[in-house]
């Protein structure tokens, strides 16, 4: 895992796609590739009230990352200072070899260069003190980025207040 | 070199703040603007998508002009000084023989409307209409005749409610970025919320009640929940002695209307009915009845509206911290509002509007928005005179009217259409000339003055130069009225100096937005005193339940609720709504929006898709008494058997705008031309429709 985490509080996602596409705009990507994408679950009736999932899916920058390990050219890289996971174009031969090994399906291939794109956290944005592209714009501000142990401990504190004031358990979760 | 530039996003008429940056001439990135609250970086998907519109080649690039049949798609390019000579010279023909007031502009209310405005004062006609009444003329009828205010000056306090109730307005799809925030923030905070919906939306998915409510039967469910509450005494006393009139009437009016006969009507349970009632009546005033965003849906949708706010009158939250609230305009803090060149002088216009708005005739909506979905008929009939001529700025007749052949019918009699617009909408593809109008972030625009609890101004500014031969819209009407000899009335020579005029005498200059995009004319948020300080601009200087608007005009206050019949056999009520990544009709061709949602499908109740032989993406026909078309069926039990759903905005028929043509049906193709004719609302949910497999 790298040094960081985004965090999705699925009770404010409203599936509006703005994390998709702010990503694919400010990759200059075409129709295709999405380094994250929503994938909504529902909605179906649950306990007699609608509910829904819209689950976000960015690469996850893994500790030990299948796609780095499979790459033949060594295209796909693990940053080493923060462990973010990217792809050097300059090496990248288009094999596809890391989307078969991904188990998430985060590598995404870019049909007008020929080569694959992913998620790589924006770290030109990173480096320059700003937040993933995805992030910034969220609508309902329900994806976090930050260094995983300083993370809002949003689920926590969301349970503890429902705990406190005798509401049994978060309504959504 | 990097530019960084303050101004409004235009993907949708909510002027939603943005930060903009670009380099080299190019736009890089956008993003909410960071010091507006509620907006604090987040942008929603149309407003992400805004480089895309920037960078389509498939937009209009130059003005063109037809040269085969109406509709045809065959154009030539042509100059500016070509397409408006040739626009000047057919307008002031018709000026000449027909009046001034045969000559029709329909736009989507914008913030060079007064622009629009003066064009036709000069030529002393009074048709200008907006696309407001088509999507709220009988919630602006029905503010007034309860308030004395439009639904414009109301404004809701989403932030601070502890109790939500939305009838249809799906708020977490139809999306304005600042509403969504401020109502996640008080859902976050406690807040309960309440949908109403013959559908399961995204909105449902995030309530804590959902009524999947029989379609059309809003009324009869607020007439019971107004029953409740006044017979348990829930409303709020001392606000109703003080500021309500016809408490009484309404009494005796509501006296049948119980639950237990909600029910029936609803196919919501009474107890359902009687124990809301009660719990949201604990958290009064800080409570919300949305009274709409859309509202047309119905032939009686005034009255359907006026019960939504008659619910807030009753539970005190009308200006009430976590309620609605009238806002407040420069005046408020002593200042001033910008100017609007509507101001000037113009020569008296001596004929009514093509819809009658505002005479004997239809006496109640308002007439500074008109009735569009009169014009087929005002052409058709030459009633109340001919009409000859059509400009059509970012507003499409085809696809927001109901009933498209019939409005092409009409549009046919004319000798004269005009576009004014970005797109190859289907109006522009209808037109005779299309005038190409630059984006959002390739001009700037006219202040907007946004009232509201702290009034402040907020100002639309060019980021980069036009990609394209396109022009400002102030600048295209300026031209045409030089040509027709009215050029006096436009006091300018680009839109930096129609600003700077706009700003004499706020106290502000141009310089002063480009620090936060913004100016405020003060710092705390303003509520008037609700025990002496309501100014209601009633003749009563009361809410009016018993509407001297109403029955001055002859209409009663409380008409005697009439039963909806079920569809009849085999027909369904076509509903229909919005979702978060397309703005009515107009971004179905963008390139990323199109790629997330690039059609609409039909929604329809699983058990009756089954009876039907109706599988879940199957195609399928349906039909109405209008019209028919082709689209895909999704079979779910998340929609009530009497309804079927489809998403406005799609079925075009631009060939241009190559990604949204022949994608999916357009409502209004379906959709009958009928409408309530006290409020001025179209009724898009008043439609039955058939549904077979191909």
């Amino acid at each position: 895992m790298s040094k960081y985490f985004m965090l999705q509080d699925q009770q404010k996602c409203i599936g509006c796609h703005a994390c998709e596409i702010q990503c694919k705009s400010h990759k200059g990507l075409p129709n295709g590739p999405n380094p994250c994408q929503i994938i909504p679950v529902g909605p179906q009736m649950i306990n007699d009230l609608p509910r829904a999932s819209f689950i976000f899916m960015p690469c996850f920058h893994c500790e030990n990352p299948w796609c780095v390990s499979a790459c033949p050219t060594g295209a796909m890289k693990r940053r080493s200072k923060d462990g973010i996971v990217f792809v050097d174009h300059n090496l990248c031969v288009g094999c596809k070899t890391c989307i078969t090994a991904c188990p998430w399906g985060a590598p995404q291939w870019n049909p007008e260069i020929g080569k694959v794109v992913k998620c790589d956290y924006c770290m030109n944005r990173i480096d320059e003190g700003l937040k993933p592209a995805c992030v910034t714009t969220c609508l309902t501000h329900c994806l976090n980025f930050g260094q995983t142990e300083h993370m809002p401990l949003i689920k926590r504190e969301r349970y503890a207040k429902a705990m406190a004031a005798s509401k049994g358990a978060a309504i959504h979760d | 070199m990097e530019k960084e530039v303050y101004s409004l996003c235009f993907m949708c008429s909510i002027r939603c703040p943005i930060r903009v940056l670009a380099k080299d001439g190019q736009v890089t990135w956008i993003e909410g603007n960071p010091h507006v609250p509620g907006m604090e970086g987040s942008l929603c998907p149309r407003g992400v998508a805004g480089i895309n519109m920037l960078y389509d080649d498939q937009r209009v690039q130059s003005p063109m002009i037809r040269i085969g049949e109406r509709g045809s798609g065959q154009w030539r390019k042509a100059t500016w000084d070509e397409a408006l000579d040739l626009v000047g010279n057919k307008l002031k023909g018709i000026i000449d023989e027909h009046g001034g007031h045969s000559v029709v502009l329909g736009e989507r209310t914008q913030l060079a409307t007064h622009v629009s405005k003066t064009f036709l004062k000069a030529i002393k006609s009074p048709n200008h209409f907006t696309h407001d009444a088509l999507c709220k003329g009988s919630v602006n009828t029905a503010c007034r005749s309860l308030f004395g205010y439009t639904d414009g000056e109301i404004g809701i306090d989403y932030k601070n409610t502890k109790n939500i109730v939305l009838f249809g307005r799906n708020i977490f799809e139809a999306v304005a970025v600042k509403e969504v925030n401020n109502l996640m923030y008080a859902l976050e905070h406690g807040a309960k919320m309440t949908y109403i919906d013959p559908r399961v939306s995204i909105t449902a998915t995030k309530a804590h009640r959902y009524w999947m409510i029989r379609p059309g039967t809003d009324l009869a469910l607020n007439y019971a929940l107004i029953n409740i509450i006044l017979s348990e005494r829930l409303y709020d006393a001392a606000y109703v002695n003080k500021w309500v009139h016809g408490f009484k009437e309404l009494q005796e009016f509501v006296n049948d209307y119980t639950p237990e006969w909600a029910e029936k009507e609803t196919g919501i349970s009474a107890n359902e009915i009687i124990d809301f009632a009660r719990e949201i009546s604990r958290d009064k005033p800080n409570v919300i009845f949305h009274f709409g965003y859309r509202g047309a849906n119905h032939v009686n949708e005034i009255y359907m509206r006026r019960s939504i706010l008659i619910l807030n009158a009753l539970m005190g939250s009308i200006e009430s911290q976590g309620g609605l609230f009238f806002k407040k305009g420069p005046g408020a803090e002593g200042g001033k509002p910008a100017r609007k060149l509507v101001s000037q002088e113009f020569p008296k216009i001596d004929v009514p509007r093509f819809d009658k708005a505002g005479t004997p005739d239809f006496p109640l909506p308002d007439p500074a928005h008109g009735v569009g979905q009169i014009l087929p008929y005002a052409i058709l009939n030459e009633d109340p005179y001919p009409i000859k001529a059509l400009i059509a700025y970012r507003f499409d007749p085809l696809m927001s009217i109901a009933d498209t052949n019939l409005t092409k019918k009409a549009l046919d009699k004319l000798d004269l259409i005009v576009t004014i617009d970005i797109n190859y909408s289907d109006i522009a593809w209808y037109s005779d000339v299309i005038l190409p109008e630059s984006t959002y972030l390739e001009r700037t625009d006219c202040v907007q003055q946004m009232n509201g609890l702290k009034p402040q101004m907020f100002l639309r500014q060019q980021v980069v130069e036009p990609r394209y031969d396109t022009w400002d819209g102030v600048m295209i009407l300026k031209q045409i009225a030089e040509r027709i000899g009215t050029g006096e009335y436009f006091p300018y020579n680009s839109v930096d100096e129609l600003v700077d005029w706009q700003l004499e005498g706020t106290g502000f200059v141009r310089d002063d937005f480009n620090k936060k995009g913004f100016v405020a004319y003060g710092k705390k948020q303003i509520f008037w005193d609700r025990e002496e300080g309501l100014k209601f601009k009633t003749p009563s200087g009361k809410i009016e339940i018993k509407s001297s608007l109403l029955e001055d005009a002859g209409f009663s206050s409380f008409p005697a609720y009439e039963s909806i019949e079920p569809p009849p056999e085999n027909k369904f009520r076509l509903v229909v709504g919005r979702n978060a990544q397309h703005t009515h009709v107009s971004t179905q061709n963008n390139e990323y929006l199109n790629y997330i949602c690039s059609e609409n499908e039909l929604w329809i109740n699983d058990k009756k898709a089954a009876k039907l032989g109706i599988n879940n993406g199957d195609q399928i026909k349906v039909t109405s008494a209008v019209g028919q078309g082709t689209i895909k069926a999704k079979v779910t039990n998340l929609i009530h058997p009497e309804a079927v759903f489809m998403i406005h905005g799609f079925g075009h028929e631009a060939k241009s705008a190559s990604r949204s043509f022949a994608k999916g049906v357009s409502d209004a193709l379906l959709q009958e031309n009928i409408y309530d004719k006290i409020g001025g609302s179209p009724a898009y949910h008043d439609t039955f429709i058939s549904v077979e497999p191909l």
